[in-house]
């Protein structure tokens, strides 16, 4: 059985489609990374799946239940990281956790709060007002809150946004125990090493599911190829090459930079050309993800924008 | 375990509500603090039962009945006679520019009759564009008319009742309570504070962001509104029990009803406003709408509910929408009950209506309530 499966799910506020024709799986025990610029309806697929917003059209079932008729038994057996911290600022960590737990039905709940403080390394600020701790561990205390029930499916939603890099790795190292465990994970992310840490991504720009595997096959499918360039003429080979056929993104890394293209013969011309010109070193690079989405990002259209900006 | 409903997801939603409610010290604050200004302002500060108002006296006797009368007038200390003698013409201007409030007017052949033994009349005038201003010295007028020409007849006192006061005042009878104000303001306080704090405590979840996460839990609707309701039911009751202790300790109105009546009007009220409350939270999208919401609310409420102005003294079209107010029902439910020692019997309309309104409301705010955040 998979985790998530869902075909042709399609939300709308007004006359925007925000999730349009999005068809997603996942299997039970993965980590699904879902990743896409913002505005992209990552959130809003989310809410749907943990059967927050009821969707207009398509079908599917989470965990087994049926999107339309099972939203509280979906509920129950899933756990939901909001992107914006949604605990009781003015409760203490222990209190609102005692709130989540007793809301599940936990019993004892004494015994639930107690080993998830302890497995999250926040009894020693059990006390402490939720609206007082840092980003870090108000991200840990929303993580305790949603695994605390044991669900079957987490999902989280840009749970790392402003978190620093050392709690991030926490994070993530206790997002592969739990999946480790059989939790299955589908976790919205801008970061690309985040991205890295999942079994598989699913790429979504403005509403459409542009691709989905692992990362090797998404680097993969999107064709690219990427040169590197070197040297002192670096800068100037930049500004030529903005101007070159087959070059689609130039982005510089410290010295060197990335020159990316879709039509691998152009591409190869145009930096050629720049290596005569210019003092710069060129060779063949990997494509990384960032350029995968970037080139994704520039390629779809905004359907949030308004009509007559979309026609330019 | 049951879907719908369970008693340990309220206990969760309770036990939340109170922490949190006491830890927001300013909030708690207000709830009793509330209760106890407006009880100072309004008992002290507002007197709808004015002594010494300004009166003309137009008479052109000077016999021993009209001073014994006009003396025992002002003996009441309702009447300052500032207008002795003059003429209606100019009593009625007066009155008209608004320099007095009342002119009384005593016939000159006023000895001749009562000693005829006819019976004489006396006209009072009294000033209804400020109705309840008025209604404490009109009420007094009577007696104390007819015990001073009593005494003045000294012996002849066998014709003792033989005065007939003729009283113009275009006016309500029912507002005649020097008790009035504060039976009223229970229904007030509560409605401010009830209706106001509901409604932002469900507001405050959407915009805190909590509600999300609230609906992403498995809580029902019907859970989630009580769990909000409760606790202002006894934030209520803490509010009633202060406003009655004072009414009782502080401003000495007499309770002559049944107590047990009073307090279960109180609960259906209570729930009414609570409701309301929660109503409006399902409709603003912010706290500060739904503060505006609970004001666009409150004041003709206020207004139109009997509190401020007499209920009958209001024009047919006021009186109606008067009546789609819960605070109207229930003052005529709390005045009747405290003062005038109503039983339910007497009471039923009121009763019954606050009953309807709860209802309805109960109706309307489950419907209202979203399960997902469609």
């Amino acid at each position: 059985m998979k985790a998530i499966d869902v075909r042709n799910l399609v939300k709308r506020f007004g006359d925007k489609t925000v999730v349009d024709n999005v068809t997603l799986s996942v299997e039970e025990g993965e980590i699904s990374g879902f990743l896409g610029p913002n505005g992209s309806g990552k959130t809003t697929t989310i809410r749907v799946m943990c059967g927050l917003l009821t969707p207009d059209a398509g079908e599917g079932s989470v965990l087994g239940y049926d999107l339309h008729a099972d939203q509280l038994k979906i509920k129950r057996q899933v756990g939901y990281m909001t992107q914006k911290f949604s605990f009781y600022t003015d409760l203490t960590i222990e209190e609102n956790l005692y709130f989540v737990a007793r809301l599940y039905g936990l019993s004892p709940a004494r015994t639930y709060v107690r080993d998830t403080l302890d497995k999250l390394g926040l009894t020693s600020r059990r006390h402490q007002l939720a609206g007082l701790l840092s980003g870090g561990w108000k991200q840990r205390l929303a993580l305790a809150a949603c695994i605390m029930h044991k669900p079957k499916l987490l999902l989280l939603d840009e749970p790392t946004a402003g978190v620093d890099p050392k709690a991030r790795r926490e994070f993530w190292d206790e997002i592969h125990d739990l999946a480790a465990g059989g939790m299955t994970v589908m976790v919205s992310t801008h970061y690309m090493d985040e991205a890295e840490r999942c079994h598989r991504i699913n790429y979504i720009a403005y509403g459409k599911l542009l691709t989905s595997g692992t990362v090797d096959e998404v680097v993969a499918q999107a064709g690219l190829h990427t040169f590197i360039l070197s040297g002192k003429g670096a800068q100037s080979a930049s500004r030529m090459l903005q101007a070159e056929n087959g070059v689609d993104q130039i982005a510089p890394f410290g010295n060197s930079l990335h020159v990316v293209g879709k039509n691998k013969a152009l591409l190869e011309t145009a930096v050629n050309k720049a290596s005569h010109q210019f003092d710069v070193r060129c060779e063949p690079g990997q494509t990384t993800l960032e350029d995968v989405f970037i080139q994704y990002m520039s390629g779809s259209t905004d359907n949030m924008a308004e009509p007559e900006l979309e026609g330019k | 375990m049951n879907h719908l409903f369970s008693f340990s997801r309220l206990f969760a939603l309770l036990a939340k509500e109170m922490t949190q409610m006491m830890r927001d010290r300013i909030t708690f604050g207000m709830m009793i603090g509330i209760p106890l200004v407006q009880l100072a302002l309004f008992g002290f500060a507002i007197n709808t039962d004015p002594k010494q108002l300004p009166a003309a006296l137009v008479t052109t006797s000077q016999d021993q009945f009209t001073r014994a009368i006009v003396s025992a007038l002002e003996v009441t200390n309702y009447y300052r006679f500032d207008y002795v003698g003059i003429s209606a013409k100019d009593a009625d201007e007066l009155m008209l520019e608004g320099k007095v409030s009342f002119i009384v007017t005593i016939p000159a052949d006023l000895s001749k009759r009562v000693l005829r033994g006819d019976e004489p009349q006396i006209l009072i005038e009294a000033d209804a564009s400020d109705p309840s201003a008025s209604s404490g010295a009109v009420s007094t007028l009577s007696t104390v008319a007819k015990q001073a020409l009593t005494r003045a007849l000294g012996t002849q006192s066998q014709q003792d009742s033989q005065l007939d006061i003729v009283v113009h005042r275009r006016y309500n009878p029912e507002g005649i309570s020097q008790y009035n104000i504060v039976p009223g303001l229970l229904g007030v306080i509560l409605q401010l504070v009830m209706v106001m704090m509901t409604a932002m405590a469900l507001t405050r979840e959407v915009e805190r962001g909590t509600m999300e996460n609230l609906l992403a839990m498995p809580a029902t609707p019907f859970e989630i509104m009580l769990g909000k309701i409760l606790p202002y039911l006894g934030v209520g009751a803490v509010q009633v029990i202060v406003i009655l202790v004072a009414a009782k300790m502080v401003f000495h109105v007499p309770f002559v009803g049944s107590l047990a009546l009073l307090i279960s009007g109180i609960l259906v009220f209570i729930s009414s406003l609570v409701l309301i409350g929660y109503f409006i939270s399902t409709v603003a999208g912010s706290q500060m709408q739904a503060m505006q919401m609970s004001f666009f609310f409150f004041l003709p409420s206020l207004m139109l509910s009997g509190f401020m102005f007499p209920f009958k003294g209001m024009p047919y079209w006021a009186q109606m929408i008067g009546e789609i107010f819960p605070l109207t029902h229930f003052l005529r439910l709390v005045r009747g009950v405290m003062l005038k020692g109503a039983d339910l019997e007497a009471m039923r309309s009121p009763m019954l209506a606050l009953m309807g309104f709860t209802i309805i409301l109960v109706i309307l705010s489950l419907a209202r309530f979203r399960k997902t955040l469609d």
